[in-house]
């Protein structure tokens, strides 16, 4: 009922594990794929191993999760093992990939064997990487082009909110060759210990997930789906079935899951099960939902 | 959450290279529940509650001795608390605590004694002067040393003073891990919960860095039974703030 083909790649629902969540051990993907997910990504594997910024790295603030990890990563080098373990569930496992500049990202994705890459031009918080990369459109195409050069793996590119305009940098991702973009990654913010003054972040700043930032991404899909012909895969502030139709409604083929999971591991399985009971209820396809909001 | 002040009320110190930092506000927690101990400006590190209103720390590294250096009326941001704590069972129950690793262990001591347990526990240090807690569980029941140098109790290992005959309901270990991954070789591991370390990062089951296999140490744990660990990463490798696997 809820099966679909992403990118070509066959899914059994359009449920996907977020990058940098439970994506450091073979073991903890492969979990989250036995509990419902229908593809996982990897945590940022970049050219170096990486050990990210000095913790609080992520804390939970009224509406959401603050975190500035740093991309703390094994380095791809480290990583074919855990992606092999990953694999071992069944699903597709999509490596998300980070670096300073298209040869980086090339390297990385030439090497690897994993069955889709997300191009990580989006983190806030790493400075040389993603957000400082994702915000220009001249960069985001190199990329894309060079990665789809470097593998026949279909390349998604994950996007920044932080920008004026995020079409422009959807569409370069999608003149570069992109199969998909996925939308949104976190957005800049920041919080203070009043007690103390001190940022509660160790990098002082980050970004911002889950519930508080889903009707900028709600935002961001709908407009990317008006603006591409490449599908748009949506991300930002799910924990629940609702959320996820909303999305798919907005026009996103597929959703990530990501700070949710904290709270539920399960919630993979929650959601499908919710989705179907909705839509057979409701009398409606996937299909019939997919970019509902902008066909009525 | 975001973390609490947490202003120093005493510190005591308890061996040469362990202390207890005493706070003005209590954490009610499961005995093995843990705290995300932030030292502003320096780091954010996860200790396990060794009172309702303490941690008690070991200074080997930079956010320890940070930590050292403050003292009754500074404060500290404090999460938690947070993951699992240990499962009371039984009637006679042995604890296995090597070094700092009497943190958790010694409230669960407290706990198991007030409700009429009988409690034994094997205690483990590199020396005598680094006992930790020793009068708690003393005050709890019965209590054996070992010594790495033999200044107290039996020369070696506290894995040696684990009786062949098994006449306990329940064993609750916490300890290095390579002490720890002998007592599991060793027990029934359906009888035996383990206190685990890993490096932490979020404290609150999203990011995966501090996962055993697919089990995260932070929200699934610290407190896992013995039957989970068999046979995981558990004793053979952890990994590192980059995720690299390390040989334990």
């Amino acid at each position: 009922m809820l099966s679909l083909t992403l990118t070509g790649l066959k899914l059994k629902n359009p449920l996907l594990l977020a990058a940098g969540v439970m994506g450091t051990t073979g073991g903890s993907l492969k979990r989250i794929a036995d509990n419902g997910a229908a593809a996982v990504i990897t945590k940022s594997l970049g050219i170096e191993p990486k050990t990210g910024h000095a913790n609080p790295s992520m804390i939970e603030v009224d509406c959401g999760y603050l975190n500035a990890m740093g991309l703390p990563n094994p380095s791809y080098k480290n990583f074919q093992q855990e992606i092999d373990i990953a694999q071992d569930s069944g699903v597709p496992v999509i490596a998300s990939i980070f670096g300073g500049c298209a040869l980086d990202f090339s390297q990385i994705a030439g090497t690897l064997d994993a069955d889709a890459f997300e191009l990580n031009v989006s983190c806030p918080h790493a400075h040389g990487y993603g957000a400082d990369i994702g915000t220009d459109p001249n960069l985001v195409e190199d990329i894309t082009v060079a990665v789809k050069t470097a593998t026949d793996a279909p390349v998604w590119v994950k996007l920044t909110p932080n920008v004026t305009d995020i079409k422009s940098i959807g569409l370069a991702a999608q003149r570069g060759g992109a199969d998909a973009v996925v939308a949104i990654n976190t957005v800049r913010g920041m919080a203070i210990d009043i007690e103390s003054g001190y940022p509660l972040l160790g990098n002082r700043f980050g970004g911002l997930s889950g519930r508080a930032i889903k009707p900028a991404a709600i935002k961001c899909v709908y407009d990317l789906y008006d603006a591409l012909d490449i599908p748009v895969i949506g991300v930002g502030g799910i924990s629940d079935w609702k959320d996820a139709v909303e999305f798919i409604m907005a026009g996103a083929l597929a959703v990530e899951i990501g700070s949710a999971v904290g709270n539920n591991i399960n919630i993979f399985n929650d959601i499908s099960k919710g989705m179907e009971t909705f839509l057979a209820k409701k009398e409606w396809t996937f299909n019939e939902i997919y970019g509902m909001a902008h066909k009525i | 959450m975001k973390p609490v002040n947490a202003v120093i009320t005493k510190v005591v110190e308890e061996t040469p290279t362990v202390r207890t930092f005493f706070f003005d506000t209590s954490f009610n927690p499961e005995p093995g529940q843990f705290v995300m101990a932030w030292i502003r400006g320096v780091d954010e590190i996860p200790m396990a509650l060794s009172y309702n209103n303490a941690i008690t720390v070991q200074k080997v590294g930079t956010a320890t001795s940070a930590l050292f250096k403050l003292g009754e009326g500074d404060s500290i941001g404090i999460r938690g608390p947070f993951g699992n704590g240990f499962q009371l069972k039984g009637d006679h129950i042995l604890l296995i605590a090597g070094g700092v690793g009497a943190a958790p262990l010694s409230p669960l001591a407290e706990k198991a004694s007030s409700e009429g347990l009988k409690v034994t526990t094997l205690l483990g240090a590199k020396t005598k002067e680094e006992l930790v807690f020793r009068e708690r569980f003393e005050a709890a029941g019965s209590v054996m040393v070992a010594t790495d140098d033999g200044s107290e109790g039996i020369h070696g290992y506290v894995t040696q003073l684990i009786p062949e005959q098994e006449n306990y309901d329940r064993i609750y270990c916490c300890g290095p891990e390579i002490m720890m991954k002998k007592v599991l070789d060793k027990v029934d591991p359906g009888k035996a919960q383990f206190s685990l370390h890993r490096y932490i990062k979020c404290g609150i089951g999203i990011c995966g860095a501090c996962c055993v296999d697919g089990l995260r140490v932070c929200k699934d744990g610290p407190v896992f039974g013995g039957e989970v660990l068999k046979n995981s990463e558990f004793g053979v490798y952890r990994r590192n703030e980059c995720g690299e696997r390390v040989r334990v």
